[in-house]
């Protein structure tokens, strides 16, 4: 009898579930690295935990910030270098622990400490301080106008939590042991972590709790995450119906999709630029010009940036999926100007003419280091500027590494010419200037591969960061960027275009920063 | 004898710390982890403290000599990509892939010898010759373009089978086997086809031309003489004399079979010690990449071991001169 | 000696005429190697000048006019708008150029020392042979691997794109040496004692020229069949490292190259970026099998 009852109840369980409950099977190229919240800033990582972890504050999928663990935020009227949350009430993390101040300052520290990853975002960050339980002071060194645009990556977790496991410090992967933080989440987000197996899947089920859960759609019950690298694997598995949502989606294959039964394919413009670095230091590493280094001569780089067919590498090489660019700008980003953003026009015999006049009628050879496995079609896209380039003369060797082998070369100042390409996390083009501008130091122009030093970018730049008059503010990156742009310090070739593909059934709000936030999906 | 094994053995040793040696050294030239482990916004000062804490500023001896002293222990440290033990992670992922080998073997094995009798007993039939041609166009391909084919045309034209993963596995605590429910049974078709296909051919052709050897022998044209029944001449004399060479052969390939599933986990995500191994290259994850080396190395030399082991067992008259009887 | 060579050679022929497959196996690898070879003459463009390719061309299926050119290819265009048959051809020079090469490099390494091993014996066999145990631990992919990490970090930027093929060359052969090696030593083993080289040593004869001139010419029957098997193996190696991204560069692609391309565009529709490449290198590699297989045969008459 009692035996019956059970079988019953669990019957109608799962029928129960089976009725409401919807999985969203969901794959991308690569996997979270970890589930430390502060051990790595990378994008997969990243969208990972936004499932299952909150900011104070969010960047919802159009863009605009959002309330997230705080509800309010203001400067303090008498010292602008404070800023003051008022944090949301009433919040649980998935223990069930309650939401205070107090994990805000200790997750705010841990992320500032030195293990952390994501120091560098806030490195404004002086201090956090709790006024009451649900009130917390963030100090900046200097006045800091945009520091809510860097809060939306870091994330809050709980204090007892992680003192009773632990994993108070920073997971440091050098460090001996892996720490349980690594592989277990107690967030206060949406939804929680069911499994996790590393490089297979991650598997997360909806937050009966939480807080916004009448505010968001959150229709998807649980959701599958798993990584697929090989990319025509991953078409397999969205066509084939294993999957119901990709990203990372090949742009040749789009077509395929939106003309299968069921399938549809999410488009946005994305918040990364490519482009092209240069060495403009005074002589090349390789190449066949000895004594002296063409690229140094802004004639040579105005050819450069000439004979670069944009149009033909948006309509062929991208398939559209793309938007040429003048600027290492998104139009999203404080700062980006539809001028700015312009580039030359294509004219192979305006850019000989350069060359000509720049005395290198002969043209020069030169190598061209190149990613494989980063951006959308990055090794295409370099070989055809290498085509290009020939048309005037400029010879150039094509070296297409893997990532972790070509960001080494960039960084090391070990290239001539080089592809990066740039996402802009504050919307604001102070982080552009800072890490791609400023002449390459310890903590500025650390991106810099170019050589680049220009005393008067780098004492804007750093005038900038703490200007609170956002009129003069906007004035000086107006100046700037257009310092840049006669200097022709890179090449740019585009804005990305993010595709997602999925099945009929996914409603997916897409955002530019290619982040996933279930919580707004809807089942259609 | 003992002096044999011992010498064997201490020569199998040397050949480990050798192969350690010079896997070692490739990874001062494949890259820098630091850059992969630390974000966009790192510092010069995060890369030069990380490089200092992992060890990477020593010289690649001193390096390897650490390396060693832990391996010994079975520590091989922590992964740079995933920030756990090596040793935990290569053990949770070797059953998919040794499942994976076992599944290609024994298909290899089965229709190897299956058409490999075949087209011994039919030597000029059509059937026969339609199978030495398919299967020669079958080794004629790049494996993974294989796998990609085998992928368009069963998951995605035909729905029938999975294209990616191992389905659902069922944990005993140890080991994860997708032996046991459907879905694991079924991820494990195209992959274990598309990594068999070599050996099978491999195999067939050799039961093959053994048959063909064996049947020429005396004493199966006196047993047909004796009027012994076709197929038990075929079967009980003939194929139990080519099943020695097959065996060995398949033995020696297992080591093969290992490596080359690094392309068909690559193409299907097969979650095994070969997709590990790619990522860990493409992330510079030194430990990961050592430790995955030695495994197979320890593993081809073991075989290798093994099998030398049993031929001096077997033939004695193999004199103790360092040779193998091949 | 010429006498035993030209019936041999007579024999081999009349083996030749009477086996079809090995004829049209020949003819066919014939075809594609003097393709490869003629390339600059028989390619209508050369996918190898980016300074002649329009980007604008690409993607043109084929036998259709480009959209925008009017341009017509036999065989269409690929991702960059080169000529898919003038690229297969380029491409195919550079496959069989490094299958040659490796072949080459594979078999002189591994005759050397499985003469050596097999003639000397004592220390040199034991460390000649144990050298291939350890060989043999590393699979041919881990091999190629490995060689490509070293030689990309001891070779200066300029000559890295030239520097893959030669790498590629060097992988592929060292991790084949070691069948020639053990196949040579076994013969060279049967053969020293047989009565005409203990004839050549009594006689005086160094034993440099006893291997080379008595011994060599004896063991050179399985040499060749290893060597045609292994053709096919290094072009299908050549193909299997550039999916793993340690292949010929784009710029230059092997049909390896052109393979691991055309298989991004397999869903796409564009089939003939992956077809041609895909056809050309199975015509090449199962000619290269089918006459191993015919030379095997017929080179060892007890299974005829």
């Amino acid at each position: 009898m009692k035996k019956t009852m059970l079988m019953a109840t669990a019957m109608s369980l799962v029928l129960g579930a089976s009725a409401s409950a919807e999985t969203l099977k969901w794959a991308r190229a690569g996997d979270a690295l970890t589930l430390d919240p502060h051990a790595q800033n990378e994008g997969v990582t990243i969208a990972v935990m936004h499932q299952m972890m909150e900011p104070l504050i969010l960047r919802a999928p159009d863009g605009n910030l959002q309330a997230a663990l705080a509800t309010e935020w203001s400067v303090s009227p008498d010292n602008p270098e404070v800023w003051n949350f008022k944090l949301r009430e009433g919040v649980t993390f998935h223990d069930g622990a309650d939401f205070t101040a107090e994990d805000v300052v200790f997750s705010f520290e841990r992320a500032l400490s030195e293990e952390s990853d994501m120091k560098g975002i806030i490195s404004s960050v002086a201090s956090v301080e709790a006024v009451n339980d649900y009130e917390v002071n963030i100090i900046t060194n200097g006045p800091n106008p945009i520091l809510p645009a860097t809060l939306p990556n870091i994330f809050v977790i709980d204090k007892g939590w992680a003192e009773v496991n632990n994993v108070v410090d920073v997971q440091d992967v050098e460090g001996g042991e892996e720490t349980f933080a690594s592989q277990n989440v107690n967030g206060t987000g949406p939804y929680k972590l069911v499994s996790r197996e590393n490089d297979v899947k991650t598997v997360m089920t909806i937050n009966e709790d939480y807080w916004g859960k009448d505010e968001f759609p959150m229709e998807f019950t649980d959701i599958k995450f798993t990584p697929i690298q090989n990319q025509a694997t991953r078409m397999a598995a969205l066509l084939s119906g294993e999957v119901d949502f990709i990203q990372d989606v090949p742009v040749q294959d789009l077509e395929r999709i939106k003309t299968t039964d069921g399938k549809k394919v999410l488009t946005a413009p994305q918040n990364r630029v490519i482009f092209f670095g240069l060495n403009l230091s005074d002589e090349l590493l390789g190449g066949n010009v000895d004594g002296k280094n063409p690229l140094t001569d802004v004639k040579v780089r105005q050819a450069m940036n000439m004979a670069i067919n944009r149009e033909a590498i948006q309509q062929v090489v991208m398939r559209g999926q793309s938007q040429p660019a003048g600027m290492i700008a998104p139009p999203f980003v404080q700062g980006w100007t539809e001028e700015l953003d312009s580039y030359p026009e294509w004219d192979v015999a305006a850019a000989k003419a350069l060359m000509e006049e720049a005395g290198y009628g002969d043209g020069f050879s030169i190598t061209l280091n190149c990613p494989n496995d980063r951006y959308i079609n990055d090794e295409a896209i370099c070989q055809a500027t290498v085509g290009m380039l020939a048309q005037i003369g400029v010879t150039v060797n094509l070296e297409a590494l893997p990532k972790a082998q070509h960001f080494p070369l960039v960084n090391g100042l070990e290239s001539d010419f080089y592809m990066l390409g740039w996402g802009i996390p504050s919307y604001d083009s102070e982080y552009i200037f800072n890490f791609l501008y400023h002449t390459k130091g310890e903590l500025f122009g650390t991106w810099n591969g170019t050589r680049y030093s220009n005393a008067k970018i780098d004492e804007m730049t750093q005038a900038i960061a703490q200007e609170v008059d956002l009129e003069k503010r906007d004035a000086m990156v107006a100046e700037m960027w257009q310092i840049v742009k006669d200097d022709v310090v890179y090449l740019p070739i585009h804005h990305q275009v993010l595709n997602w593909a999925m099945d009929g059934k996914v409603g997916a709000a897409m955002d530019s920063d290619d982040q996933v936030k279930v919580k707004y999906f809807t089942v259609d | 004898m003992i002096a044999f094994i011992l010498r064997r053995v201490f020569q199998s040793v040397l050949v480990l710390l050798i192969v350690g040696l010079v896997a070692f050294a490739m990874f001062s030239f494949v890259g820098d982890p630091v850059e992969n482990m630390l974000g966009q916004e790192r510092t010069q000062a995060d890369v030069d403290r990380l490089r200092e804490q992992m060890g990477l500023d020593q010289p690649i001896v001193v390096q390897y000599w650490t390396f060693l002293g832990n391996a010994f222990q079975g520590n091989f440290g922590l992964s740079y990509r995933q920030g756990r033990e090596v040793s935990q992670i290569i053990a949770e992922r070797l059953p998919a892939t040794l499942e994976l080998a076992f599944v290609s073997g024994v298909f290899a094995m089965l229709f190897g010898i299956g058409f490999g009798v075949f087209t011994a007993i039919r030597r000029n039939g059509i059937g026969s010759n339609v199978i030495m041609t398919l299967s020669l166009v079958g080794v004629s391909l790049p494996t993974f373009l294989i796998g990609i084919l085998l992928i368009w045309v069963f998951s995605v034209e035909l729905d029938m089978l999975p294209s990616f993963g191992r389905g659902d596995t069922v944990d005993l605590g140890w080991w994860t086997t997708g032996f046991l429910t459907q879905s694991g049974l079924k991820a494990l078709i195209l992959p274990s086809i598309t990594l068999g296909l070599y050996q099978m051919t491999l195999i067939m052709r050799l039961v093959r031309s053994e048959m063909l050897e064996v049947l020429r022998q005396d004493y199966i044209r006196f047993a047909r003489a004796r009027g012994l029944r076709e197929k038990s001449v075929n079967f009980r004399h003939a194929l139990k004399n080519t099943l020695v060479p097959v065996i060995t052969v398949t033995g020696l390939q297992l080591g093969s079979i290992i490596a080359f599933a690094i392309i068909t986990e690559t193409v299907f995500q097969w979650p095994g010690v070969g997709l590990l191994f790619i990522n860990a290259i493409q992330f510079v994850d030194i430990p990961v990449m050592a430790a995955y080396l030695m495994l197979i190395s320890v593993m081809f030399v073991g075989i290798n071991l093994i099998v030398d082991l049993l031929y001096f067992a077997i033939d004695p008259r193999l004199r103790v001169d360092g040779t193998k009887g091949h | 000696m010429s006498r035993f060579t030209s019936a041999w050679q007579s024999d081999f022929a009349w083996k030749f005429r009477r086996s079809p497959v090995a004829i049209v196996s020949f003819l066919v690898l014939m075809t594609l190697v003097l393709g490869a070879v003629f390339a600059p003459l028989v390619a209508p463009y050369d996918p190898f000048d980016p300074g002649s390719l329009n980007l604008m061309n690409g993607f043109t299926p084929p036998m259709e006019p480009n959209m925008f050119s009017g341009e017509v290819f036999w065989l269409g265009t690929d991702d960059q708008g080169r000529d898919v048959f003038s690229t297969i051809l380029f491409g195919m020079r550079i496959s069989l150029f490094v299958g040659f090469a490796a072949v080459l490099f594979a078999m002189l390494l591994g005759v050397t020392l499985g003469l050596l091993a097999g003639y000397l014996g004592g220390w040199t066999e034991t460390i000649i042979m144990r050298a291939a145990d350890v060989q043999l631990t590393f699979p041919a992919i881990l091999v190629a691997m490995l060689i490509f990490g070293i030689a990309k970090g001891i070779t200066p930027v300029e000559y890295r794109d030239q520097m893959a093929i030669w790498v590629l060359i060097i992988a592929i052969g060292l991790s084949d040496w070691v069948q020639f090696a053990r196949v040579v030593r076994g013969a060279t083993l049967v053969e020293k004692n047989k009565e005409y080289v203990q004839a050549a040593r009594l006689i005086g004869r160094s034993k440099g020229a006893i291997m080379l001139r008595h011994i060599l010419p004896n063991v050179m029957s399985p040499v060749l069949v290893i060597a045609t098997i292994s053709l096919a193996l290094a072009i299908i190696a050549e193909a299997t490292l550039s999916f793993l991204g340690v292949g010929a560069p784009p710029t230059q692609p092997s049909l390896g190259t052109l393979i691991r391309i055309g298989q991004g565009f397999l869903f796409s529709g564009e089939w003939w970026i992956l077809f041609f490449p895909a056809v050309t290198l199975l015509m090449l590699a199962l000619s290269v099998n089918l006459l191993g297989d015919w030379l095997r045969d017929a080179l060892n008459p007890r299974l005829k």
